[in-house]
């Protein structure tokens, strides 16, 4: 069997490629999305942790 | 030697060894998938008698429809936990599988749809299966909605919890309605105790099932460590991560 008939699917092509391609970009988009999220969390939190230092230095000046 | 597992109930426990189960899991789910995908495309038959190649899609389809069900099953197991025990991390278990539990409700929706067009002559049909499977992708929505709409974290875990709850009942209905009513849908081909499949194909989607599953805990493991971080934020432990972070 080639390779052009391999991927043809016996032409069902489209339905199943689609299935499989749709499958693995909602994966990479949860997983960009997460790593996104996570970052954005990260810097919030480290700002507020700086923050909060900064007033107990302050308040002990 | 005696292990305490109530210990990583608490979030500052927790968080540290979820950091280290993620990358297991994930290398787990990518060998799993690779081993899935080749039993699928090359140790499965070619085609079915009826169907021709576009049987294939079972390989994804199935393993997707199973993981939505289960995941809000262990989902609702962590919503009840959290109600009756009022643990933190209960509630945030279960509001971290809702996102890749509705992700999998919606893949299968999807992947149903275009395997129905060429085996059915149509993309959708209102019957039993399709429809139960349709309102768990929206009580799934429902859960994460509920859960954004309310601001305070525990009655938003209140109100989730409940919810989930009362939504578990959709699941039984979406496994029995093939037995149940008469439908478009075939009846299940995996029994607990029998298996109308090709040994192939089984392995094929018990391994893709094996994937998603692997997959699924190393995201919401990673999700539950953002909340974590989001939750925990003005806590002594916290602030020294937030240090040693920076120090490195």
């Amino acid at each position: 069997m080639s390779i052009a008939e391999a991927l043809d699917m016996g032409r069902y092509s489209v339905y199943v490629w689609s299935c499989y391609g749709l499958t693995l970009f909602c994966i990479i988009v949860e997983l960009v999305w997460l790593k996104q999220h996570r970052k954005m969390v990260w810097q919030r939190v480290c700002r507020m942790v700086r923050m909060t230092k900064r007033q107990k230095d302050e308040a002990q000046v | 030697m005696k292990i305490n597992i109530f210990k990583y109930a608490a979030p500052a426990t927790f968080y540290p060894l979820a950091g280290k189960m993620i990358p297991w899991f994930m290398w787990a789910a990518a060998l799993l998938g690779i081993a899935g995908l080749y039993y699928s495309f090359f140790e499965a038959p070619l085609a079915d008698y009826q169907q021709g190649q576009s049987y294939k899609i079972m390989f994804i389809h199935v393993p997707t429809a199973w993981m939505s069900m289960f995941i809000y099953v262990v989902m609702a197991m962590w919503a009840a936990s959290g109600l009756i025990w009022n643990t933190r991390l209960s509630a945030m278990m279960a509001k971290s599988l809702a996102p890749t539990g509705a992700l999998f409700a919606f893949l299968a929706l999807v992947t149903g749809a275009v395997w129905g067009k060429p085996t059915w002559g149509t993309w959708w049909v209102w019957d039993a299966r399709l429809t139960s499977e349709l309102i768990l992708f929206f009580l799934y929505i429902g859960f994460i909605a509920l859960g954004a709409a309310i601001e305070d974290p525990r009655r938003a875990a209140k109100a989730t919890g409940l919810l989930a709850l009362v939504g578990i009942v959709n699941v039984p209905i979406i496994y029995f309605s093939v037995i149940w009513w008469s439908t478009l849908h075939q009846p299940p081909s995996l029994k607990l105790n029998e298996s109308t499949m090709g040994v192939e194909m089984l392995i094929s989607i018990l391994l893709m099932t094996l994937c998603f599953w692997s997959y699924t805990i190393g995201v919401a493991l990673s999700r539950v460590r953002t909340e974590i971080l989001q939750r925990e934020s003005k806590t002594d432990w916290v602030a020294a991560l937030v240090q040693e972070g920076e120090k490195k």
